[in-house]
């Protein structure tokens, strides 16, 4: 068996990047597409934390990946905003439906 | 005989994938939502045995107790649960699982082919490809006094970030602050009952 390394994180972070590629495509809950997106950020920061593990760019992509859980947390708080928004004004948060935002 | 490294490394993949899958597969929200739970938790996991322990800290405060409190309150507020409207609609699964699959095998396929060069550079990493060094930074009570002192990661990482985040960041890290405060306002404006239309169905508050 082959000692882990780089390899290996950047192959769990393909799968959770692909995974989350798959929920935004499939779902139709805005909320269930928000947490696709989730998911594909945390692949991105699994490869920024592995390549300061195993490269030389001594902490810079441990702090790429703190901005990147920053820009996530605002993403979620107005995108949140927004569906709820959407929800009263049109009673649903279906992307296939939903199709205005203002009257 | 695996060595630690690799246990935690593929206990933490199994929890990961595994809850990322179910939530890409639930066909209820919450489901997924407390999946994604499991994911999170597993991703810290996984920068503790890089040794980013201040990242693994805050991927848990943030993700954990704020995002995805975010969407449990967006899943609560906006299904309506008399109606068990509460699974999700899925659409056109079998091409977006061909694309997906495909997108998979390409990166896979990348990654493994790579020529991933080897850096010994940085003192306190140590080599990253030995594993035995590895072994000693992930577990410095197994390292001699000397190697342990030379690795940062006996110090944590919160000193050198917060060093860079006020030198070489600085600039970032303000706009990005700046950026934090104004997606608040943003989202607090953007959630705010509209006074002036009472048609709109008021969210129930006192809940």
């Amino acid at each position: 068996m082959i000692p882990v390394g780089l390899p290996h994180f950047l192959v769990l972070s393909a799968v959770l990047f692909v995974l989350g590629i798959f929920t935004m495509l499939t779902r139709k809950n805005a909320i269930a597409v928000l947490m696709g997106i989730e998911l594909i950020l945390n692949a991105a920061n699994i490869n920024f934390v592995a390549f300061t593990r195993y490269g030389a760019v001594n902490f810079g992509g441990q702090m790429a990946a703190i901005f990147v859980i920053v820009i996530a947390a605002c993403e979620a708080a107005v995108a949140l905003a927004i569906v709820l928004n959407l929800y009263r004004r049109s009673q649903t948060i279906s992307v296939t439906e939903a199709n205005k935002l203002h009257d | 005989m695996p060595e630690l490294f690799d246990i935690f490394f593929y206990l933490f993949a199994l929890v990961i994938v595994t809850s990322a899958v179910l939530v890409a597969f639930s066909h209820n929200i919450v489901h997924a939502a407390f999946a994604l739970l499991f994911t999170f938790f597993g991703i810290a996991g996984v920068y503790v045995i890089l040794s980013a322990d201040f990242l693994a800290v805050a991927q848990i405060l943030i993700y954990v107790g704020g995002i995805l409190i975010l969407l449990v309150f967006g899943v609560m507020l906006t299904n309506r649960v008399s109606n068990i409207d509460i699974r999700a609609a899925v659409r056109s699964r079998i091409p977006a699982f061909l694309l997906c699959g495909a997108l998979l095998f390409i990166i896979v396929s990348l990654v493994t082919s790579g020529h991933w060069i080897r850096y010994d550079q940085p003192p306190w990493k140590g080599s990253p490809w030995n594993h035995d060094a590895v072994a000693s930074v992930t577990t410095p009570m197994q390292g001699t006094p000397t190697e342990v002192s030379n690795n940062q990661g006996s110090q944590g990482t919160a000193l050198e970030i917060g060093k860079l985040a006020m030198t070489d960041y600085l600039l970032p890290f303000e706009l990005v602050s700046i950026v934090l405060l104004v997606a608040l306002i943003g989202a607090a404006t953007l959630a705010r009952q509209d006074k002036s239309n009472k048609s709109t169905i008021r969210m129930e508050e006192s809940t």
